[in-house]
Order: C-alpha cells, then sequence, then structure tokens
C-alpha cells in the first residue's frame, strides 16, 4: 500500500469512528431532550447519563483528529477548504462550543436547566447538519477560483437539492445510529421501561434512513456523476451495507441479540462510508485536490504514520480499559 | 469602526480564543498535579482530607476542562480557517507535533472520564494510579503545542524554495532551539498558576470565616507547591532572556526598550515611551540586561536600531514583560513570606493580611500568563513564521472575519460567566464542612 493511501485511510477510520461515536452523543442530547419534553426523563435520562458521562471528552477527539490529520497529511485541504469554510466552520465551532459547555454544565454542575437540556438537544441535530456540508462541499461545484481567490458559492450550496438531501441523511442517520445503540446499552442494562421506549424510537428512524440513504445516492448521480459511476463499480458495498442494515433491523424488531445487531449497524455504516470514500478517491475537493498530487512531503507523512502507529499502541489499550468499565460492565450500566 | 481588512480581525479573533484558551488551558495543565499530589499524600498520611481536597478538585477541573476542550476545538479548527496560507505552507512542517498533541489529548481523555467515575471502585492506590495519565497526557499536550510554536518562533529543519517547505527534518523542526526553554516556562507557570489558584481559594474560604483544619492543610500544600514552581518558573524565565539574546535579539530589544546596541545593557523597569522614543519615568537597573541575556555585566546586547524598521515587534511589549516578571516576584515572595512565618513560628501565617496577599495572587498569576503569551507572541511581529513569512502573508483573505469576531465575544462572554456561576455554585450547594462531617461520621473514605 502506498503511504497516501495509508494517510488517507487514517484520516478516514477517524471519520468513521467519529460518525459513530458522535452520533450516539448528538442522538443522545436529542433524545433526552425529547423525553424530557414527552414527560419520560426519568426512564431514559439516566441511562443516556450513564454511558455519556465518562466518553463525552473523548469522542470530541475524533473530530479533531481527522481535522489536524487532514491538514497534516495534505496542507493544501487547510488552504482550499479553510478560505471556503470561514463561515460554516464557525457555525460548526459555535454549536460545538454550546454543546460541549452546557453538556458539561449541566451534568457535573450542581442542577441541570431546561435551557441547558434545550441547548445540548437543538446543537446534536443542528452540528451534523453543518459538520455534513463538508462532504457536499468535497464533490465540487461549489468552490470556484476567481481571480487566483478560492470563493465559496453560497447561494449554490443552498438552493442544491444534492446538499439537503445530505443534510437530511446526517440527521436521521444520527437518530438511528444512536436509538440502535440506547436499544443496546438499555438491553445490558435490563432497564426494561428504557429499553422499550429506545427500541421503538430505533425502529421510527430506520426506515427515514434507508429512504435518504437511497435519495443521497441518486442525487451525487445528479450532481457529480463521475463521482457516482466510481461507486457503481464499488456496488458491493453499497448491497452489503443494505443487506447489515437488513439484519439489524430484523433483529431488534424480534427483540434479540442487541448487541449483534448494533455491530450490524456499524457494518452498514461501514460499508456505506468505505464504499462513498472509495469511490471518492482519489478526490480530497473535486476537481482541484487529489491526495497524490497534494500530499505532504514523503518524511512528515512516513512520521506521522509512524507516530499513528505508536499512538495506536498507546490508545487502543486505554479505550478497550475505558470500555470494559462502563461500556461493558454490568455493575456500572445497570448504575450499581 | 475600521476598514474591513481580514487580517486586523483574523488576529483580533485569534487573539481573542486564544486568550479566552490559555485561562482554561493554564487550569487544564496543572490542576492535574495539584490532584495528584492531594490524592497521594492522603493515601501515604492515610488523611481523608487531602483525599476529599483532590475530590472536590476535580468536580470543579472538570468543568473547566470542557470549556478547555471546546475552546481547544475551535482552536484548532480557527487555525486553518483564519491562516489558510500559513497552514497550507506550515503544514508540510508541523503535522507531526500537531497530531502528536491530540494523541496526548486523546489519553488524556480517556483517563479523565476513569479516574472520575472509579473513585470508591477500586483500591486508593489503584485509584490514584489513573491520574497519572491525566497528568502525563495534560503536559504532553502542552509540550507538543508549545512545540508547535516553538517552531514559529525559531524555524529549522526545512528547506524553503519557491514559497513552499521541503527536505524536512521531522526532529530537529519538534526540537529546535526555543522549544526547551519555552516548553519548561509553560509547564512550569502553569503549575504555579494552578498552584495559587486553588491557594487562593483556600485563603479566600479562611478569610469567610470557615478554620477547618482542612483550608489550612490545603494551603500549605498549594503554597508549598507553588514555591518550588516559583522558584523554577525564575529560573527558567532568565534561560529564556538567554535564548532570546541569542535566537531573537528584536523580541528582547523591544521588550526592554533597547535602542542601541551596548555592552553593561541596563534593564529598563516601568516608565512610559514617548512619541519620538525616549523613556521617561523608568528605573534603570545597570548592568542587569547584559546579565539576563548574557549572564555577564560586561557582554554586548544588540538594540532595535541595528534591525531593518519593518522587522521590529511593537514597543508596548515592554508593559507586558514587566507586568508579567513584577507577577513572578509577588508570587514567589508570597508563598517565601507565609513559609518561614509558619516554620519559624513568629507572626501569624493566618493573618487577614497575608491571606488577602494569598487570595490577590490567585488572579495575578493568571494575568501573568496572559501577559507573558502577549509579549511571547506579539514579541515576534512582523513574523508568523519567523524570518520566513509575514503575518498579512498568512491570512484568510475571506469576507466576514469581521461578523465573527462579534459574534465569538459574545459567546466567549457567555462561556465564562456560565462557567463560574456554575462552579460557584456548585460548591456553595455542597459545602466541605457537610463532605467532612459525613466522612467523619463513617470513619474516612471505604
Amino acid at each position: 500500500m502506498n503511504i497516501e493511501v495509508m494517510g488517507i485511510a487514517v484520516l478516514w477510520t477517524f471519520l468513521y469512528g467519529y460518525l459513530i461515536v458522535a452520533s450516539i452523543d448528538f442522538g443522545a442530547g436529542f433524545f433526552s431532550y425529547y423525553s424530557y419534553r414527552t414527560g419520560k426523563e426519568h426512564l431514559v435520562q439516566n441511562m443516556i447519563k450513564r454511558y455519556l458521562s465518562p466518553v463525552w471528552e473523548v469522542t470530541n477527539v475524533f473530530l479533531i483528529f481527522f481535522i489536524v490529520g487532514i491538514v497534516g497529511f495534505f496542507p493544501d485541504t487547510a488552504y482550499y477548504y479553510g478560505t471556503a469554510l470561514l463561515l460554516p466552520g464557525s457555525v460548526a465551532i459555535l454549536l460545538l462550543a454550546i454543546r460541549g459547555s452546557y453538556y458539561a454544565f449541566s451534568t457535573y454542575g450542581a442542577r441541570s436547566s431546561k435551557v441547558y437540556i434545550f441547548l445540548y438537544g437543538a446543537t446534536g441535530l443542528l452540528i451534523p447538519a453543518s459538520l455534513s456540508t463538508v462532504l457536499t462541499i468535497s464533490e465540487g461545484g461549489f468552490i470556484e477560483i476567481i481571480g487566483g481567490k478560492v470563493v465559496f458559492l453560497y447561494e449554490r450550496l443552498f438552493v442544491s437539492p444534492y446538499s439537503w438531501s445530505v443534510v437530511l441523511l446526517a440527521i436521521v442517520s444520527v437518530l438511528y445510529i444512536s436509538a440502535m445503540f440506547l436499544t443496546f446499552y438499555a438491553a445490558k442494562a435490563r432497564d426494561n421501561p428504557a429499553l422499550e421506549i429506545v427500541r421503538k424510537w430505533a425502529l421510527t428512524w430506520s426506515g427515514p434512513t434507508i429512504i435518504c440513504s437511497v435519495i443521497v445516492f441518486y442525487a451525487i448521480d445528479l450532481h457529480n456523476p463521475d463521482h457516482f459511476q466510481k461507486m457503481l463499480e464499488h456496488s458491493w458495498m453499497f448491497v452489503l451495507s443494505f443487506v447489515f442494515f437488513l439484519g439489524a433491523v430484523y433483529l431488534v424488531w424480534r427483540k434479540k441479540y442487541y448487541g449483534l445487531s448494533f455491530i450490524f449497524v456499524m457494518c452498514q455504516f461501514a460499508f456505506a462510508f468505505y464504499g462513498y470514500g472509495a469511490a471518492h478517491i482519489p478526490y480530497l475537493l473535486y476537481p482541484y485536490l487529489t491526495m497524490y498530487e497534494h500530499f505532504t512531503n514523503r518524511t512528515m507523512g512516513i512520521s506521522m504514520i509512524v507516530a499513528f502507529i505508536a499512538g495506536l499502541l498507546l490508545l487502543v489499550p486505554s479505550l478497550v480499559l475505558l470500555m470494559r468499565l462502563f461500556l461493558f460492565n454490568a455493575k456500572y450500566v445497570q448504575g450499581r | 469602526m475600521f476598514e474591513y481588512d481580514p487580517v486586523i480581525y483574523s488576529r483580533a479573533l485569534m487573539t481573542l480564543t486564544f486568550v479566552f484558551h490559555i485561562i482554561f488551558a493554564t487550569v487544564g495543565v496543572g490542576v492535574p498535579v495539584m490532584i495528584a499530589l492531594a490524592e497521594w499524600t492522603g493515601i501515604r498520611r492515610n488523611d481523608p482530607h487531602y483525599t476529599l481536597m483532590a475530590r472536590r478538585w476535580t468536580r470543579g477541573y472538570v468543568i473547566s476542562v470542557a470549556v478547555g476542550v471546546v475552546t481547544g476545538t475551535a482552536l484548532g479548527l480557527q487555525i486553518n480557517l483564519l491562516w489558510p496560507n500559513f497552514m497550507r505552507i506550515a503544514g508540510q512542517a508541523i503535522g507531526l507535533p500537531m497530531f502528536l498533541e491530540i494523541f496526548a489529548f486523546f489519553f488524556e481523555a480517556i483517563f479523565l472520564g476513569i479516574y472520575m467515575y472509579t473513585w470508591g471502585r477500586f483500591k486508593p492506590i489503584v485509584h490514584f494510579l489513573f491520574i497519572i495519565p491525566v497528568v502525563i497526557g495534560a503536559s504532553a499536550s502542552a509540550l507538543f503545542i508549545t512545540l508547535v510554536n516553538s517552531f514559529m518562533n525559531a524555524p529549522q529543519g526545512f528547506e524553503f524554495v519557491n514559497g513552499i517547505i521541503g527536505n524536512v527534518e521531522p526532529l530537529s523542526i519538534m526540537f529546535n532551539p526555543a522549544s526547551s526553554t519555552k516548553v519548561s516556562h509553560v509547564l512550569v507557570s502553569a503549575y504555579l498558576t494552578s498552584a495559587f489558584i486553588l491557594a487562593a481559594i483556600a485563603a479566600y474560604a479562611l478569610l469567610r470565616g470557615k478554620n477547618h483544619i482542612y483550608y489550612k492543610k490545603a494551603l500549605k500544600m498549594t503554597l508549598f507547591a507553588a514555591l518550588v514552581f516559583a522558584f523554577s518558573t525564575f529560573l527558567i524565565g532568565d534561560l529564556s532572556g538567554k535564548y532570546l539574546s541569542k535566537y531573537q535579539p528584536e523580541k528582547l530589544a523591544a521588550g526592554e526598550w533597547h535602542f542601541d546596541t551596548s555592552r553593561q545593557a541596563p534593564l529598563i523597569v516601568g516608565g512610559i515611551l514617548t512619541d519620538n522614543n525616549e523613556i521617561k519615568y523608568a528605573l534603570k537597573l545597570p548592568f542587569a540586561l547584559s546579565v539576563l541575556a548574557h549572564g555577564n555585566p560586561n557582554a554586548e546586547v544588540l538594540g532595535l536600531n541595528d534591525f531593518p524598521a519593518d522587522e521590529i515587534p511593537p514597543l508596548w511589549i515592554h508593559y507586558t514583560f514587566d507586568a508579567m516578571v513584577v507577577i513572578g516576584m509577588y508570587l514567589t515572595l508570597i508563598p517565601l513570606l507565609f513559609l518561614l512565618v509558619y516554620l519559624l513560628r513568629k507572626g501569624n501565617p493566618y493573618s487577614k493580611l497575608m491571606l488577602w496577599a494569598i487570595v490577590v495572587g490567585g488572579p495575578l498569576a493568571m494575568f501573568a500568563i496572559e501577559y507573558g503569551w502577549i509579549y511571547a507572541e506579539v514579541g515576534r511581529q512582523p513574523w508568523i513564521l519567523r524570518g520566513y513569512m509575514k503575518t498579512p502573508e498568512g491570512a484568510t483573505t475571506s469576507e466576514h472575519v469581521d461578523v465573527l469576531f462579534y459574534v465569538f465575544v459574545v459567546l466567549y462572554a457567555v462561556l465564562g460567566i456560565t462557567c463560574i456561576r456554575v462552579i460557584t455554585k456548585m460548591f456553595k450547594s455542597n459545602p466541605t464542612e457537610d463532605e467532612l462531617e459525613a466522612i467523619e461520621s463513617e470513619g474516612g473514605f471505604k
């Protein structure tokens, strides 16, 4: 495998990691607020809190990792995306800042306030929407070089059916992933009243998720036919993704093997996400940036990959410890 | 207000985020050290008061970590959004240390979660071990990010051809002439500031008439730590002066209003500068600048007149340098005085005056951190990458940076105020006395 492919694989894996852990987090925020509005907070909020409190910081790291990594491996992305994304990027910073701090204020602070819960829930849906615009922009057509300056075409993004379909997919899949995870977690905690509620949420959001996925698939064809053609070459990955989706929903519907069902959800998104990514190669920003022409100098690239491997040797055992203590510890999840 | 200039607003917004972030970053680096110290003392002396100290500090710490994380995320994104032209060039060189910083932060984040939620789940000594990775992670992330900043001050380890960085040597980039003094100064001053803030809290409680031994123990421990860190900060500060004279003489000269290259250079303390560069009302310490710069009263110190006029930093940084040094002295003297009075048993170490002096030291320490950073950062103007790239060349060309600046002013104001309110409320609604009583009735922690 050449070094550019390794670099992009590392980054894509972190983005995928962020997709899963952040979806759980973002969705949980929304459900937390929703349960509060519908008077069911006592049933699910404790469970949500038990999972999120020790891990929310870790979630944030995945995102920064990706951002620092992509600029490290492909410095030119900073120039193009950085110039173009000033406004949407700052909106994302704003939302992330509000969400992270108000989560801590309400969880670790003296009391939780309605305003805090609302901010936490609302930003949970707005952040995925704002972050997904980056993927939209990477398809090309929203950035132009005018007089040597990078110019971002806001109007075009706003009227593009493709961009809206991606936003929609981001939001519904956040809710779907999160509900599926909470179903698994509630079952693990043997918390039946909570399980009943979150299972219903999981099944409710599975339909919209798959519908939106299909819509996005065809929206890519309209927006960037080249990319769509390449996705067809990887069609087996999308088919597998769909099979895992069916498996996951079937298991939850039949009320069994919730753990396996969440693994299926992860596989569903992994195949779709890597399939999309593989078809995107070699473009980082269609048609301006490619991963081969805009890779960092070789020495830096190699040293970053070495650092990455060394870092993983440290992180993986730590993450396993974290999961064993909080995620797969029966006593802890049952709140004992 | 001004005519729209993305460079000015980019600098303003970056400064704003940075100034706000380092409050929390400093606490984030220093407080885990103090928590570890308290918990360890509690175990060693079998004294639940120290263990409670560690617990209570941790609770407050988490709130500040939260704000530190979100403002750190903001910085990580903003550096690309506001300085895309800089990152495009320098990204070739600083990829590794930035990447390593995130690893260190990751490590810290994992273990902070574990540490917070496993009180009582393990034997005390095992639980204590979980704070160690937090301390290491916090200090290591400060180390790596300071290496990036050192590189911007003393770039080396690459070739610069046609505006592109090539032929890089990652290790020589990270370990440049500025790194050792910068990193150690950043770390030790963060420990100092955190220790002083915790001391100020204990002193404030004593002033409010709470006279439980718990506060006195907290005060003694934090002030003793503060004294050690203050001395180290001073020593390293002196080494930083020698580094500057060798590698960034224009920063030292601007900070000291040293215009003509000369031997036996005096150090200028205080004073003001008139429009035609005359120094008034200042105290001149003979030979001191030569000693600071070279450790030799007869050594020659380069003056500002020997530099091209467009490569000289703004001269007002003199004030921030002085403020930092004066506060540094204050932070050394107060704990020294306290411990002398305490150890020699002459006079009352808990006198009102002493306690107030300690309370004032907490915020002052944070101001010193800000002043020090302003001196370091403004002192390398007009360069963003000293000797290679000037700041305006690195900035974004986008519109709307001005609007964002105001938006972020509001955001940070709201975050800062809420953070203070939440922390005060948290400790007020659960006073130490109640927790102490609970511990004593149960016969210590289980």
